[in-house]
């Protein structure tokens, strides 16, 4: 169903967006993961106008999906937009790299209903801000949360709990590990 | 009437050609709010308005979700949704974990669909890993999962007519759903979550008389199927009040990202099983479910239907199976396996629409980032928040369970 045409007579390939992306927005290198799936690479700046034009121009209309990914060894956050045709049946994955010093990107509220509930997820598991997106600063699956964001690499899950969780007054513990030393084999040295 | 506001919802204005009985109270509006920048200017010292908060257990949904309902006597004025009750931060803890140690994991995300986590995570990591799933074992995740679309579509019904009062369907549907978990239990050693599907295959092929009891437990869900439709579907309180209710615009469904039932019921013929087939879909012969109303009873038709679909797509998949063959592709240590670095986006069709996974490596044991698309995302928040809006606050249940919503998947 790839390689499809598109009303307009317009053929939509994967090779056609490509070269149209990186005319216009500068875009990267592609990484052609399927023939309908591709990931691309476009600056920040540039992100908001690329995904409105893959919409508007191309036929993009479906965002399936807007998340990030921590790159924390070289400092940056990658915003993921995954954008689908329905007539070709190609979907785009265009990825965008903002510092992690200075968390902040456009918002694409305006394209899509559903879009500001991505990003009022990422204000609150990543950190990155939407200036313009409305109830962005509200809690989305957290309330009372005062460590950082949870979903960043640097965000210690077992520390938290640990920390947060242990000991707890009236619990017991049962490790297997202490219980062989103390109970069953209290005279090896294990 | 479809205008859209600047807080990118919208607003609705019902279909004025006479069909769908209107609930909202047009003809005065002097004791509802106004609305400016398109939400409702509610001030809570007048004491016009109550908060009311529905959930977060409900038994029409599989999961924990409240609804924080402002009222102005018995019409809603605001909704707005809360997850994170269950929330167990699945995609985190995945970067902890090695690749084969996921699989108990991700099947937990959904609980009355876990092979669509198992199947998705798993086509991820075969597909950086460039793994081949032997012909058999796809024939086999794709019974289980017309299986799994099967048992929570039975889940989902009962819920429905539960909703609106109908309790006794949902004691059938559940016993039914049962005979379904058995013949998971048969095949896996599990009825809920089954962790079946591993990568490069399944963990086993059809146990000795399986088809037997399979055959038996579709025909009784068949029959099943045929009291519900003379039941609930046939029922006047059904009619009057789904019908009208929980309107979905067919421009409203790129603009929230609508997908599967909720979609194809405005008109949208859309599915990924015919629009990107997965698997053996593509050798199966169904056609797409639609219909035109676009209202919660519209849902309901198509899922009815598409349960039938199901039953006769599992009947097609068992003749398809092949009797012998391989259903396991050899790994290396996965207890040592290092996926090579990549990044990779798979989708399949649930019972709500559209479920997805997204995967990147950066070829240590461990993957560096999963991300969990399911519909709930959409429907149980950007839709139900605008849906609710003017509707009677006695719909409130019905609406939210009609959009099959599993608050789990929001969470992850």
């Amino acid at each position: 169903m790839s390689n499809a045409t598109i009303a307009g007579g317009r053929e939509v390939t994967p090779e056609v967006i490509y070269e149209d992306l990186i005319a216009r927005f500068k875009a990267g290198s592609p990484d052609r993961r399927r023939d309908d799936l591709m990931f691309i690479t476009v600056p920040q700046a540039e992100a908001v106008a690329a995904i409105t034009h893959l919409k508007e121009h191309w036929g993009f209309r479906h965002l399936a999906f807007f998340t990030a990914v921590d790159l924390i060894e070289r400092n940056l956050f990658r915003l993921t937009y995954m954008l689908h045709s329905y007539e070709a049946s190609i979907d785009v994955c265009l990825q965008a790299d903002i510092s992690r010093d200075a968390p902040i990107a456009d918002t694409i509220h305006h394209l899509w209903a559903g879009a500001s509930t991505y990003e009022r997820e990422l204000k609150e598991m990543f950190g990155i801000d939407f200036p313009g997106c409305p109830r962005v600063d509200e809690p989305f699956a957290l309330e009372g949360w005062d460590e950082i964001p949870p979903m960043r690499r640097d965000f210690d899950t077992r520390a938290y709990s640990e920390r947060t969780f242990f000991p707890r007054d009236g619990r017991e513990k049962h490790d297997k590990v202490d219980i062989m030393k103390n109970e069953l084999y209290p005279e090896v040295d294990l | 009437m479809i205008t859209n506001p600047p807080h990118g919802g919208l607003l609705r204005t019902r279909p004025t050609d006479g069909k769908a009985p209107l609930r909202v109270f047009d003809e005065d509006r002097s004791l509802f709010p106004e609305h400016r920048d398109g939400r409702p200017d509610i001030d809570l010292s007048s004491g016009k308005f109550l908060k009311v908060w529905q959930g977060p257990q409900h038994p029409g949904i599989t999961g924990n979700m409240s609804l924080e309902l402002t009222v102005s006597g018995d019409e809603v004025v605001e909704c707005k949704t809360h997850v994170g009750y269950l929330h167990r931060g699945f995609e985190k803890l995945m970067e902890r974990r090695l690749y084969i140690q996921n699989f108990p994991l991700v099947c937990r995300i959904c609980v009355p669909e876990p092979d669509f986590n198992e199947y998705l995570y798993a086509a991820c990591v075969e597909d950086l890993a460039g793994i081949e799933v032997p012909e058999r074992a796809n024939w086999l995740r794709l019974l289980t999962l017309e299986m799994a679309r099967l048992t929570s579509f039975l889940m989902w019904i009962g819920g429905q007519a539960g909703s609106l009062g109908l309790g006794t369907i949902g004691q059938w549907t559940v016993t039914h759903r049962d005979y379904m978990l058995d013949l998971f239990e048969e095949l896996s050693g599990g009825r809920i979550y089954h962790m079946y599907i591993i990568p490069g295959g399944v963990r086993d092929g059809l146990p000795e008389g399986w088809t037997d009891h399979l055959a038996d437990v579709l025909a009784r869900v068949e029959k099943l199927l045929g009291e519900i439709d003379l039941v609930m579907l046939h029922n006047a309180v059904m009619k009057a009040r789904l019908k009208g209710l929980g309107y979905i615009d067919p421009a409203m469904v790129d603009h929230y990202g609508i997908t599967g039932p909720n979609a194809r019921a405005s008109g949208i013929e859309r599915d990924i099983r015919k629009d990107q087939p997965y698997l053996g879909y593509d050798q199966l012969d169904f056609e797409v479910v639609t219909a035109t109303e676009g209202d919660a009873y519209a849902r309901l038709e198509v899922r009815l239907a598409e349960m039938y679909q199901s039953i006769d797509l599992i009947r097609q998949i068992v003749r398809k199976i092949p009797a012998q063959g391989p259903i396991h592709t050899k790994l290396p240590n996965v207890l040592q396996w290092r996926v090579p670095a990549g990044q990779t986006w798979h989708r399949a069709e649930c019972t709500r629409g559209e479920y997805g996974y997204m995967l990147v490596s950066d070829g240590t044991d461990k993957p560096r980032r999963v991300y969990v698309k399911g519909p709930s995302y959409t429907h149980a928040m950007a839709v139900m928040e605008d849906l609710a809006v003017n509707t009677n606050v006695a719909d409130i249940a019905g609406l939210m369970v009609s959009l099959h919503t599993y608050p789990p998947e929001v969470e992850r």
